[in-house]
């Protein structure tokens, strides 16, 4: 949920990276971390397990700098991406203002990219919020692996409306900021549009 | 997607002068309001020994999972949560089913004191809310007030980007 702070002057995002386990949600996050700029950027936390599986979530707040007088940040966060922690995943899309779904390439993952796709609409429903309606990327992680599948076909099977595809290599950080610019990009956008609905009354 | 939280000067200050009398009459060390998806929305105290948006982030998980740990238990929630540590504590009180006001503590105060003084702060803090979102619900924009949105341009979007 955007947070519009007129006393502090500051726009509060929140972004989710969603997708199957091990498809590079968090090392996308370790990305963008590694490469702010000290100021612009909070701590990183990783609620992880001893194996550094996600097992909450990881948090990071991302300052973007000023739009019309307002310091713009950006609370990115992962879900932990194996499927019996779908009940702490649900809760971290509480309030979300954009997703981005990092898909694995690899042909193995194909089906997981699948079914992390339906639990992520079906997560969204809980809070009756419609994907289709939320700013949403996707991401093709995982892009230099042998095992990798061609991009057009992760295409056909995943993307879910005309969200903007990305290709990555998270590890290396290719296409992660990328996507990120875009998620940014998109979020602003529907808050302008949503804002341009809004009756403007001064009592 | 959930409608956006608009806190204006006037709610924002009703809140800080609420929490302020909360922290003085708990003898609290410092005090939070935080909103559920994890943003704060405001604090009073000694801050500036921590990370005030790694707190926010982190207790609003903590209430989100215990939430869950009360469904699962036929309960609709668990209304207040105590963490109890070797030189300082905190309490967690969910308020009006949508904001979260975290008072940290330590031997100067007690449980008992706390729990009391939050108590008589969650109706007039809830109250403030219910009027922080029946703005929002009426587009209301205040004393001049434009929708920092309505006017931005692509080039501004752009210049985020620009480092």
């Amino acid at each position: 949920m955007t947070f519009i702070n007129y006393a502090a002057r500051e726009i509060n995002c929140k972004i989710v990276y969603y997708g199957p386990g091990l498809c590079g949600k968090t090392t996308n996050i370790q990305f963008i971390y590694e490469r702010t700029n000290p100021v612009a950027k909070g701590k990183l936390i990783s609620l992880a397990t001893e194996t550094d599986r996600t097992l909450f979530f990881d948090f990071m707040p991302l300052d973007l700098g000023t739009i019309q007088g307002f310091k713009t940040r950006f609370h990115l966060y992962t879900v932990p991406g194996q499927v019996f922690y779908d009940a702490s995943r649900r809760l971290i899309l509480k309030g979300v203002d954009g997703v981005i779904f990092v898909a694995d390439s690899q042909e193995s993952r194909f089906e997981a990219n699948i079914e992390a796709i339906q639990n992520l609409k079906d997560n969204m429903k809980t809070y009756g919020y419609d994907l289709m309606a939320v700013p949403y990327v996707l991401q093709l992680n995982k892009r230099d692996l042998p095992t990798a599948v061609e991009a057009d076909r992760l295409v056909n099977a995943l993307r879910v409306k005309n969200e903007p595809v990305f290709e990555a290599v998270a590890t290396s950080g290719a296409g992660v900021f990328e996507t990120l610019k875009a998620m940014a990009r998109m979020v602003l956008l529907n808050l302008r549009q949503r804002s341009g609905a809004k009756t403007s009354v001064t009592p | 997607m959930s409608a956006e939280l608009i806190l204006f000067e006037e709610e924002y200050e009703r809140i800080h002068d609420a929490i302020t009398r909360l922290k003085r009459d708990a003898n609290a060390l410092s005090v939070y309001m935080i909103e559920k998806s994890g943003q704060q929305i405001a604090a009073v105290g000694q801050i500036d020994d921590i990370d005030a948006t790694a707190l926010a982030s982190l207790t609003a998980g903590n209430v989100a999972a215990t939430e869950g740990l009360a469904r699962l238990v036929g309960e609709k929630e668990f209304s207040s949560l105590f963490h109890e540590g070797e030189r300082q504590n905190i309490h967690i009180t969910v308020v009006g089913g949508r904001v979260i006001l975290l008072v940290v503590f330590d031997e100067g105060s007690s449980l008992g004191l706390v729990r009391l003084r939050v108590r008589k702060a969650t109706g007039e803090l809830a109250e403030i809310m219910e009027q922080v979102k029946s703005k929002a619900a009426a587009g209301v924009v205040m004393g001049g007030h434009d929708s920092p949105f309505a006017d931005i341009t692509d080039e501004d979007i752009d210049n985020l980007f620009a480092d």
